[in-house]
């Protein structure tokens, strides 16, 4: 399998096998430091809205393989307030860079770019439509922690409606016969679409809004924060913002090996004390970034 | 019958029969026949057997290849268009909806690029023919017939 000079736009764009792939690629990055396997590449990193940790993570992955970087944090010091398009952007930063990470507030954006750019992009988030990495550290965290990602009971708890990481999340997992149990309440549920894609693809799936009424039988319990940005009217945040906290009252009614995890950052969601059981694998979760963003990196610089 | 003299009146080019009534003047636009030096007769309500009202266009001197009729299938999904030479109908094509439809509609998402970025052209796979399910090659989002508009 070769992915150099491919983009990382959507994980729609890959197969069974092509994630697999990775996932093991990002094993072997975890086991064997590489301080020099892209000496004298560079990356740039165009983040046109903020984001800290997808940022940081990049970066420290492409110093840990030895490559150097440039970029910037935020679009206020670019020519995009020139009113310069995304398309001439990316056109000069390709003169410059071998690799290309995006975030960008507009949907299609990192879409947009890859066409723009001979040199491989790769989406950090476009909007609320795709973050493929934040998908695949996911799947690694998962593989690891549970030793496969074949048949399980997966739970995503919180706002299903417009979590991105949710939507990926479980486009990813339809490929591995999964049974979803979607937790959230009835207006932040999992819109149609998806649950349509799902029956299409003869995967099963419960909806409910009481954690406890499916908790025991799950795997896996994905946490999402309930985004105070995606609400237009702050009295519907209000009403949903506290909906769910999970603390130790939860342990009696779960599985001993069951998994925590959220993509962080979180708010109320769980609270601190469920931190230092077994299940809690969110941090962990964050530090997966680094071998599968430089397994990536690597990939797509047709170093591996 | 009055089909018969409608196409016949044209020595060469083609004719776009079965047009809803109120999309004869959009379909001029999507192909772009404002620019064409050729006559160019565009009639609508008409009286029709089968849609009621409809409406007619009759293009001389040019015909229109597969890809062209294929852009008229999301507003005139019953047209049917024929090939003219010498006054016969030389053949007759069935408007199909593509399978990507490039430039002519809007994404209805107004956080999509496509809405944002200055002279940047759509792309669109159809996901279903009927009723007609698009998804956007940028953004990803679904739209259903009645959430798609022309640019």
């Amino acid at each position: 399998m070769n992915f150099e000079k491919q983009d990382i736009i959507s994980i729609h764009d890959f197969s069974k096998q092509e994630l697999l792939f990775i996932l093991k690629t990002a094993k072997l990055m975890e086991k064997k430091l590489n301080p020099n396997l892209l000496k004298d590449k560079i990356l740039a990193t165009l983040f046109f809205e903020p984001s800290t940790r997808t940022r940081l993570s990049f970066m420290s992955a492409m110093e840990q393989l030895g490559g150097k970087l440039m970029g910037f944090a935020t679009a206020k010091m670019t020519s995009i307030k020139k009113g310069e398009t995304l398309w001439d952007t990316i056109k000069m930063v390709e003169a410059y860079a071998d690799v290309i990470v995006i975030r960008h507030p507009l949907e299609g954006s990192a879409r947009l770019a890859a066409e723009a750019s001979s040199k491989p992009i790769i989406n950090a988030g476009d909007g609320a439509n795709q973050h493929p990495t934040q998908t695949m550290l996911d799947l690694y965290t998962i593989q690891k922690v549970k030793g496969k990602l074949d048949n399980l009971h997966i739970g995503l708890l919180g706002d299903l409606k417009y979590g991105r990481t949710v939507h990926s999340l479980v486009t990813a997992l339809s490929h591995f016969n999964p049974i979803f149990y979607f937790i959230a309440p009835q207006a932040l549920q999992m819109p149609q679409t998806y649950l349509d894609e799902l029956k299409e693809k003869k995967i099963k799936f419960f909806t409910a809004s009481n954690l406890l009424k499916v908790s025991k039988k799950l795997d896996i319990l994905y946490v999402t924060r309930i985004q105070k940005e995606r609400f237009a009217d702050p009295v519907e945040y209000e009403k949903y913002k506290g909906v769910y906290k999970l603390d130790t009252s939860l342990l009696p009614n779960i599985k001993k090996d069951l998994k925590i995890m959220h993509p962080l950052p979180r708010v109320n969601e769980i609270d601190p004390s469920l931190d230092a059981t077994d299940h809690a694998v969110y941090f962990e979760q964050a530090a997966n970034g680094i071998p599968v963003r430089k397994a990536l990196l690597a990939l797509v610089l047709g170093k591996v | 019958m009055k089909k018969e003299q409608s196409v016949s009146a044209i020595k060469e080019g083609t004719v776009i029969d079965h047009i809803p009534s109120n999309a004869a003047l959009k379909v001029v636009d999507i192909l772009d026949l404002r620019g064409i030096r050729s006559i160019i007769s565009v009639a609508t309500n008409l009286t029709s057997r089968t849609m009621g009202k409809k409406g007619i266009i009759k293009i001389g001197g040019k015909n229109l290849t597969k890809e062209e009729v294929d852009k008229i299938a999301l507003i005139a999904p019953d047209a049917t268009v024929n090939i003219i030479k010498n006054y016969d109908v030389k053949e007759k094509i069935k408007v199909a909806i593509p399978t990507t439809i490039n430039k002519i509609i809007k994404c209805s998402n107004p956080n999509c690029i496509t809405n944002n970025e200055k002279s940047m052209a759509t792309k669109f796979y159809v996901i279903r023919k009927r009723p007609l399910k698009v998804r956007c090659h940028y953004c990803e989002r679904n739209m259903d017939k009645e959430d798609i508009s022309l640019l």
